[in-house]
């Protein structure tokens, strides 16, 4: 192990998940580690660090900063700073696509859109209002309602041949809508599609979309065929990051890099 | 661990007269309720509270005391209180926190004024519809409940330019209130008492948008938070001589603070301006939210609202349908584009929040497109939060917290 390797670590505490990132000063991903949150935000962030640095095989001392993000940001024992979470997925997609985007994050508890300009700078954003409608949440509750695996719901909308269209934005009411589709012998793989489509609705009708769509978060980073069903109500491409779910712990990670490399400037005798 | 900085916000001495001024207010109305030797008028807040002095009635503002319920964090439990009896928790808060505590016979001004136990008995209710119709329907309650005549002005709304067949009708409507209203008192209209407050009433209104232009000095001794609480001698004493008084001191300490450099929090990074109506029980969290992101919110379309400069002494009725009737709330969307604009670039802002209050859309100004029209227009940034009024089911904290964060680091990031 190299004295002198220097690592970076972004924590992104989200309601659902947790996930640590490592970078180097190359801003290349040496390791990471995803758990769910929990309710003891600090240990199940330290326990994502050691699973992160056991991938790069290193320990703590190589870290040579650290940014949290997401709603446990502020219980992240081994953090320099915080960031919002709209701030480093902004920061992660861009890494991944340098050019004026808008990012599309599906989490667990809320969904956001995060607009970039070809530089980087984010000129807006918008998460959704106080309502599972669109996000992580309305899926899982869904998922229990129709007695299925969450990780089976891809495989299923895959199958759909006859989509069952959804009309409520209520989670509540849409529950009841599924109910009703059950009881009148729909297919659970045309109504789990009919599903997918309310989430992707709920957020295009949140905003208008001009530039390239990114997509990131869990549910895409487990529900690839969203961004197929996103690609076609778009009519658009829709790029998606090499890890999805990490984008904002990646975002967390070029923050603290970030802030390292500006103290060395600042400590330099020009 | 991240460590938390330490927030500082400046209060202003002055604060404390001016909360003097509301405890002799209350007091008198409950003397004059237990004992009944005045006559009160409920009155909505921008309703025609010159022609109730003039007649010699003590005027209470059941508005301020939904605020009240709003920062004592009373109203989220009284609101179902009411919606149980039919009112729905769509509408005004302010409302249902209202009569939710009329029912449950709880008041915060008992926990504010040791004596007083319940709200003063009115003699009779005028409400002016410029603010929304819920405020009629907030009145004709209480005239049921307290068999009490209910009386009004029926305003105009989304109003362009103000024409004369806008100030006739206001103003006949006006005029006509003078002879129900002298049946209850039993005694006639005094028109030089009538113009004495609409004099007073100006002052009130010059002396009040001196304190909020204090805000346009860098950095600003003022903040949006501050103003929601200073305004309450504006709103309730208007047309008496002591709200005035309150102002000139309050006013000489904010123009001290700009003499020295004095601003209200330290290190004054971003300027901004709060559309909407303050979120009532989380005024001292928002205040530090910002404060501790160096964001002072300075300016805001709700404590403007209280400025009505088209009163007129020498013509007092149609001033006063001028003056209410020219009221940012009943406006048009272009005029409403203009002013907010004018504001923006008074105090020089650099970011706009719009607060889409759940149960308010008349006090809520980006459920039209206008913040992106605006947006579009000034290159100046905005942000909606969601939230209530009152009404505290209807928020998210941590929504509020990270969408204000996000917002300021964006504003860091672009500067």
């Amino acid at each position: 192990m190299s004295q002198a390797r220097k690592l970076y670590a972004g924590a992104d505490i989200g309601a659902s998940r947790t996930k640590v990132v490592l970078i180097d000063e190359d801003r290349k991903i040496c390791g990471h580690a995803t758990e769910k949150s929990g309710t003891d935000f600090t240990q199940t962030s330290e326990r994502c660090l050691r699973l992160a640095l056991a991938m790069a095989g290193t320990g703590k001392e190589s870290i040579a900063g650290a940014v949290s993000t997401g709603y446990g940001r502020k219980n992240v024992a081994f953090s320099n700073d915080t960031k919002t979470e709209i701030a480093c997925h902004a920061r992660g997609c861009f890494h991944y696509f340098p050019e004026a985007i808008t990012i599309i994050d599906i989490g667990g508890q809320d969904n956001k859109i995060i607009k970039i300009d070809g530089t980087g700078r984010r000129t807006a954003f918008k998460m959704n209002r106080k309502c599972a409608a669109g996000t992580g949440a309305f899926l899982e509750e869904m998922a229990m309602r129709l007695d299925i695996p969450l990780e089976d719901m891809n495989g299923l909308a895959e199958l759909s041949t006859d989509m069952v269209k959804l009309g409520s934005y209520c989670t509540v009411f849409s529950g009841t809508e599924v109910l009703e589709n059950i009881r009148h012998g729909k297919k659970v793989e045309d109504i789990v599609k009919g599903l997918f489509y309310s989430v992707i609705i709920r957020i295009v009708e949140m905003d208008s979309f001009t530039d390239t769509v990114v997509f990131t978060g869990g549910v895409i980073a487990h529900n690839r065929f969203m961004a197929e069903m996103a690609r076609e109500i778009l009519g658009k491409e829709i790029l998606i990051p090499e890890h999805p779910q990490l984008t904002g712990a990646l975002g967390a990670a070029l923050y603290a890099l970030h802030d390292d490399e500006t103290e060395m400037l600042g400590k330099m005798d020009f | 661990m991240v460590e938390e900085k330490e927030i500082v916000i400046r209060r202003l001495n002055t604060a404390r007269d001016l909360g003097k001024f509301m405890s002799e207010y209350y007091y008198e109305l409950d003397a004059a309720s237990k004992s009944g030797d005045k006559k009160i008028a409920w009155c909505t807040s921008v309703g025609p509270a010159e022609i109730l002095r003039g007649l010699g009635f003590l005027v209470y503002f059941p508005e301020t005391h939904s605020a009240m319920l709003g920062t004592t964090r009373m109203a989220t439990e009284l609101i179902p209180v009411a919606n149980a009896i039919g009112y729905s928790p769509e509408i005004c808060s302010y409302l249902t926190a209202d009569v939710g505590a009329f029912l449950r016979n709880v008041t915060p001004l008992s926990k504010a004024f040791p004596g007083i136990e319940k709200v003063p008995r009115p003699d009779v209710l005028v409400y002016n519809t410029n603010q929304c119709r819920d405020v009629q329907d907030w009145f004709a309650f209480y005239a049921h409940r307290f068999n009490v005549p209910l009386l009004g002005i029926n305003s105009y709304r989304g109003v362009g330019d103000v024409t004369g067949s806008h100030l006739a009708s206001i103003k006949m409507q006006l005029e006509n209130l003078i002879e129900p209203l002298e049946k209850i008192m039993g005694k006639k209209f005094d028109m030089d008492l009538f113009r004495e407050a609409v004099k007073l009433s100006r002052e009130c209104s010059d002396l009040w948008e001196q304190t909020l232009a204090t805000a346009s000095a860098k950095p600003s001794p003022l903040s949006f938070f501050d103003g929601t609480t200073l305004m309450g001698p504006a709103v309730v004493g208007r047309g008496t001589e002591a709200a005035n008084n309150c102002y000139r001191m309050l006013n000489s300490e904010l123009r001290e603070r700009v003499d020295k450099g004095i601003g209200v929090i330290d290190n004054e990074k971003h300027r901004i301006y709060w559309d909407g109506m303050p979120v009532w029980g989380r005024l001292g969290q928002h205040s530090k939210l910002f404060a501790g992101l160096g964001a002072n919110v300075i300016a805001s379309t709700y404590c403007s609202s209280w400025i009505f400069s088209a009163l007129d002494p020498k013509d007092p009725f149609e001033s006063m349908a001028r003056a209410y009737t020219e009221l940012f709330i009943v406006r048009d969307d272009n005029y409403k584009e203009n002013y907010i604009r004018n504001k923006l670039d008074f105090f020089d802002v650099d970011g706009v929040v719009y607060h889409n209050s759940r149960t308010c859309p008349n006090n809520t100004n980006c459920l039209y497109g206008m913040h992106q029209r605006l947006e579009k227009e000034t290159g100046i940034p905005s942000l909606v939060i969601d939230g209530d009024l009152n009404d505290l089911r209807c928020l998210s904290d941590e929504q509020t917290r990270t969408n204000v964060e996000a917002f300021i680091e964006q504003l860091e990031e672009n500067a």
